[in-house]
């Protein structure tokens, strides 16, 4: 049975201009210990879908569907029993490090603070453990860098506090939201092996833009657009060969890939194209695309797709 | 024939008061960069070479060394003429919505160069033209020129820094790892269209980034630094 178990979410936010649609009926399996890249632009709605799991959003946002947690659905919990599950059972590496930690707490103590609360440590254990998770992280002189705050540390540096954060109260559901944001390739490639290590027997949900950073940390990768997922397959075919029009023009924005642009840009989340919503930007876009609205099917190779040309 | 050429240049950053200590943020940097051509310069973050780029445009003065800019040595110069120099040279930053002003409308934006008189005395019905133009060059809508840079998607502020950069109609630009904080698609968009006006308007570049595959695709010529120091010079890696 799947770890967690996403049925028919939407997640919708009402304002003045209209309800934007972020999520929108999306349909995702993550088994134990799986770990799931979910891709797609800037503002399709990948943050958004991490953050209605583990509900960290405003109370005027509408969340709706199922979110079956280990057999539990979280959409049920009052803020009480969720707040006892975040940290503890589902964690967030949230992005942005210098924005997400707070300027004016030490960083060692930022950690310790996770496992006071969640596993019950006194301020000295706490403390000690903190220091041992931030060497876990290959931090050098982790107990001089536990001692400092935000400001005195690097980027790669206040990724991996974030990490030894994330993963201080032994969760067993990771969401990792741009992990690798703003890194230079070699810090990169350093947080991608240690995001890899610490969470072998963990599942994670990895959001990001970065093709080649999930296609090395996860089994399955998930394409999103507009708020719905458009391509579920395996990491390595999802590179390789992709089937849906807009996970190749994807592909090929990859400087390594040819550096060649999807014309366009993301509609809008209030009043989504009719028919398929990638159809005015698709150079395959057909007669059928712009009228109905395709299904996620699924193909003969057991991966999916929501395209009429994908059989 | 070159258009910046730059000998052993040093920028040292002192910090202590009693223990007077000296960080080598570059350590005797030269090259050059030759009329229409692309330098790409790499190195890991922390390496100076966000400072050489803030070097060349003189935002910040050397400790020693010489830049030449179209055959003047430009540390030599006063404020005053560096002042009537600096529109002949330009920078394109990380973060684009950071560096447009939050309270001025994109058209406001894109018109100061025009209303500050750069280039030469034009009327206001000219420059308005003139703005219409340069904002289908980066491929916005004239919508877009109402609005406030939070109004506008990081991929959109991009696309209006790169119109007011033309509007000053500079030879030299300097992008400061202008993607950084784009996702790949807007990335492909801006890198594409940075690489259309370079051929169309004939500038001169040096481009920043830490991403190999990306200043392969930009550049003609490519140096990597190291510590605050060039360590090669790839010619033909591309």
């Amino acid at each position: 049975m799947a770890m967690l178990d996403i049925v028919n979410l939407r997640t919708y936010f009402p304002t003045p201009d209209g309800l934007v649609k972020a999520v929108d009926e999306v349909n995702l399996q993550i088994d134990s210990a799986e770990k799931l890249g979910l891709i797609g632009e800037t503002g399709c709605g990948k943050t958004v879908l991490g953050m209605s799991i583990i509900r960290l959003l405003m109370p005027s946002t509408r969340i709706m569907g199922r979110i079956i947690y280990k057999g539990r659905d979280l959409l049920d919990l009052n803020e009480e029993e969720m707040r006892l599950l975040r940290g503890r059972e589902i964690a967030m590496i949230l992005q942005n490090p210098t924005t997400s930690l707070n300027p004016v707490i030490k960083v060692g103590d930022q950690i310790a603070e996770v496992l006071r609360l969640h596993m019950g440590l006194d301020k000295e254990q706490a403390k000690s453990k903190a220091v041992e998770m931030l060497a876990a992280t290959m931090i050098p002189e982790a107990k001089k860098r536990a001692d400092q705050y935000p400001h005195e540390l690097s980027g790669g540096m206040k990724e991996r506090v974030m990490i030894a954060m994330g993963l201080a109260g032994q969760p067993s559901f990771v969401i990792a939201d741009e992990p690798t944001k703003g890194l230079d390739a070699k810090t990169k490639a350093e947080i991608i092996k240690l995001i890899r290590d610490m969470t072998a027997n963990r599942s994670m949900l990895m959001i990001t833009h970065d093709l080649a950073a999930a296609g090395e940390t996860c089994d399955r990768i998930a394409v999103m657009y507009a708020g719905e997922l458009l391509e579920v397959a395996p990491a390595e075919t999802i590179l390789r060969d992709p089937c849906h029009p807009y996970t190749q023009g994807f592909v090929h924005c990859l400087p390594s890939q040819g550096l060649q642009p999807i014309p366009g840009s993301s509609p809008s989340l209030i009043d989504p194209p009719p028919g398929c919503r990638f159809h005015p930007r698709c150079p395959k876009a057909m007669d059928i695309c712009k009228k109905e609205h395709p299904p996620m099917i699924k193909m003969n190779t057991g991966n999916f797709a929501r395209c009429f040309l994908c059989t | 024939m070159h258009l910046i050429e730059v000998l052993d240049l040093k920028k040292h950053y002192a910090s202590g008061f009693i223990n007077r200590q000296y960080t080598k943020a570059i350590d005797g940097a030269s090259f050059h960069i030759e009329r229409g051509e692309t330098l790409g310069l790499v190195g890991e973050s922390g390496c100076g070479k966000t400072t050489v780029g803030r070097l060349l445009l003189r935002l910040i003065e050397p400790t020693s060394g010489n830049i030449f800019f179209d055959g003047t040595d430009i540390t030599k110069l006063s404020r005053r003429e560096m002042r009537i120099l600096r529109p002949r040279m330009q920078m394109i930053f990380q973060d684009p919505e950071s560096s447009l002003d939050p309270r001025m409308r994109i058209g406001e934006s894109i018109a100061e160069p025009f209303r500050l008189g750069l280039q030469g005395k034009i009327s206001s019905s000219e420059w308005r033209e003139k703005v219409l133009e340069l904002i289908d060059i980066v491929g916005l809508n004239p919508e877009h020129l109402n609005r406030f840079p939070y109004q506008l998607s990081g991929g959109q502020n991009q696309r209006v820094v790169l119109a007011r950069i033309l509007a000053i109609n500079p030879e030299f630009i300097v992008a400061d790892e202008p993607t950084a904080s784009l996702d790949v698609s807007v990335q492909a968009q801006i890198l594409r269209l940075m690489m259309d006006l370079k051929s169309e308007f004939g500038l001169t570049m040096l481009f920043i980034s830490h991403d190999m595959e990306v200043v392969r695709h930009m550049s003609d010529r490519i140096a990597v630094m190291e510590k605050g120091r060039i360590i090669n010079s790839l010619k033909d890696i591309c």
